[in-house]
C-alpha cells in the first residue's frame, strides 16, 4: 500500500530531471531499491502505470536493480549475507553489525528523449 | 529526436525527510519533545502511553494517534485528560511528516510539552519514514515471540528506546529471553530495553527516569 506515495515521488523526481533536460519523454526510470527498504518492486510498476499517465514519464519502464543486505562482522570486518533467524558471521562466528548495504532508496537515473 | 541518459541519484525519501526537518525544527523550537511510537497491533502501546502519563502528572503531555479506521485510542486518551488528535489513514500502513505536519495545526502548542505520535501497528514501513520525531520508541510485547528482532531487524535497527511490555505473560509463553537480547545487541547498540506490563504499571518509573534524562 506504501508503495503509492512513494511512486508519486518516484514520477516527479524523474519529471522534474527530465524537464531541466529539457526531454521530451522519458523513456526509462532506473532505480535502486535495497531489500531491506520493504519496497516490492511489481507495486511500484503497477502505480507507475497509473501515476505516470499524462506525465513525461508516461509509459517510461522501471527498471529495478535491487541491492541484497549485508552485515559487517564485528571482529573479522568482513561483510556477509545473513542466514535467517541469525545475525552471525559465517567465517569467525563474529556479531554481525548493521551496514547501509541493503537500505538504499533512490532513483540512479533516467534515459530522456530530447528533440535535437 | 535524442535518446540521452541524464543521471540522478536523488533519494525517493527526501521530501518527506525535508519535511519532518522542519517539523522537528518547529517543535524543538516550542520545547515539545516528540516521541514516534512504534509497534505491532496489541504490543499495548496505548496502554503503555497511558501509564508513562500517569508517572509525569507535572508534564503536558499532547497526543496523535494514528489508525486506519476508529478513535478508540483517543477516546481512552481524552478520558484521562489528554489533549488528543486522531488520524484515520484508512488504508496507510505508516505516518508520515506531511500528515504530522497538518495534524499539528490541531493543537494550540503554547506549553513545553511531550507529543506522543502513536504510529500505526506495524513493524514493517512505520520504522522506515522519518515524521519530525526526536526519538523512535518501540514497544514490543511477550507473546509477539523473541524472534522479532530476526525478522524485522529495522525496527529495531532504528529505535531509540525498546519496551518489553506484557512481561507478566512469560511464565505461560515460550519467550527465550537470550534470543530476544541477543538480536537486539547485534542490530542496535545504543537503545537501552525496558521489560514492563502495561496492566499493573510495573517497570515504568525507569523508563520515565530514563524519557525525562533524554527530552528537550
Amino acid at each position: 500500500m506504501h508503495e503509492y506515495s512513494i511512486t508519486q515521488q518516484i514520477v516527479k523526481i524523474a519529471e522534474e530531471n527530465a524537464i531541466s533536460n529539457g526531454a521530451i519523454k522519458i523513456e526509462r526510470i532506473s532505480l535502486v531499491v535495497g531489500e531491506l527498504s520493504g519496497f516490492i518492486g511489481e507495486s511500484i510498476q503497477m502505480y507507475f502505470d497509473v501515476l505516470s499517465k499524462g506525465t513525461l514519464a508516461e509509459g517510461a519502464i522501471v527498471d529495478i536493480t535491487y541491492v541484497k543486505p549485508q552485515l559487517k562482522c564485528s571482529k573479522c570486518n568482513s561483510f556477509f549475507y545473513r542466514k535467517r533467524f541469525s545475525f552471525e558471521c559465517p567465517q569467525c562466528g563474529g556479531m554481525g553489525l548493521p551496514t547501509e548495504i541493503g537500505k538504499e532508496f533512490y532513483v540512479k537515473d533516467i534515459d530522456i528523449l530530447t528533440d535535437k | 529526436m535524442e535518446l540521452q541518459r541524464v543521471e540522478v541519484v536523488k533519494n525517493i525519501y527526501s521530501e518527506n525527510e525535508k519535511i519532518a526537518f522542519s517539523v522537528k525544527e518547529k517543535l524543538t523550537q516550542k520545547g515539545i519533545f516528540a516521541v514516534n511510537v512504534l509497534g505491532s497491533p496489541g504490543a499495548g502501546k496505548t496502554s503503555a502511553l497511558k501509564q508513562i502519563i500517569k508517572l509525569m502528572p507535572d508534564t503536558k503531555f499532547y497526543v496523535i494517534e494514528g489508525d486506519l479506521e476508529s478513535d478508540i485510542d483517543t477516546q481512552k486518551m481524552r478520558s484521562i485528560g489528554v489533549e488528543t488528535y486522531q488520524i484515520n489513514t484508512k488504508g496507510a500502513c505508516h505516518l508520515d511528516a506531511p500528515t504530522i505536519n497538518s495534524a499539528l495545526d490541531n493543537f494550540n502548542l503554547r506549553e513545553k510539552a511531550i507529543l506522543f505520535v502513536e504510529n500505526i501497528g506495524n513493524l514493517v514501513c512505520t520504522a522506515e519514514f522519518v515524521i519530525g520525531e526526536h526519538i523512535k520508541m518501540l514497544i514490543c510485547s511477550v507473546p509477539e515471540g523473541s524472534d522479532k528482532p530476526y525478522k524485522y531487524p529495522i525496527i529495531f535497527e532504528n529505535a531509540d528506546v525498546i519496551v518489553l511490555n506484557k512481561c507478566d505473560l512469560k511464565e505461560y509463553v515460550d519467550f527465550d529471553d537470550k534470543f530476544f537480547y541477543d538480536g537486539i545487541a547485534a542490530l542496535n547498540k545504543k537503545a537501552p530495553v525496558f521489560e514492563v506490563c502495561a496492566k499493573t504499571g510495573e517497570g515504568f518509573d525507569k523508563l520515565v527516569q530514563w524519557i525525562n534524562k533524554v527530552r528537550v
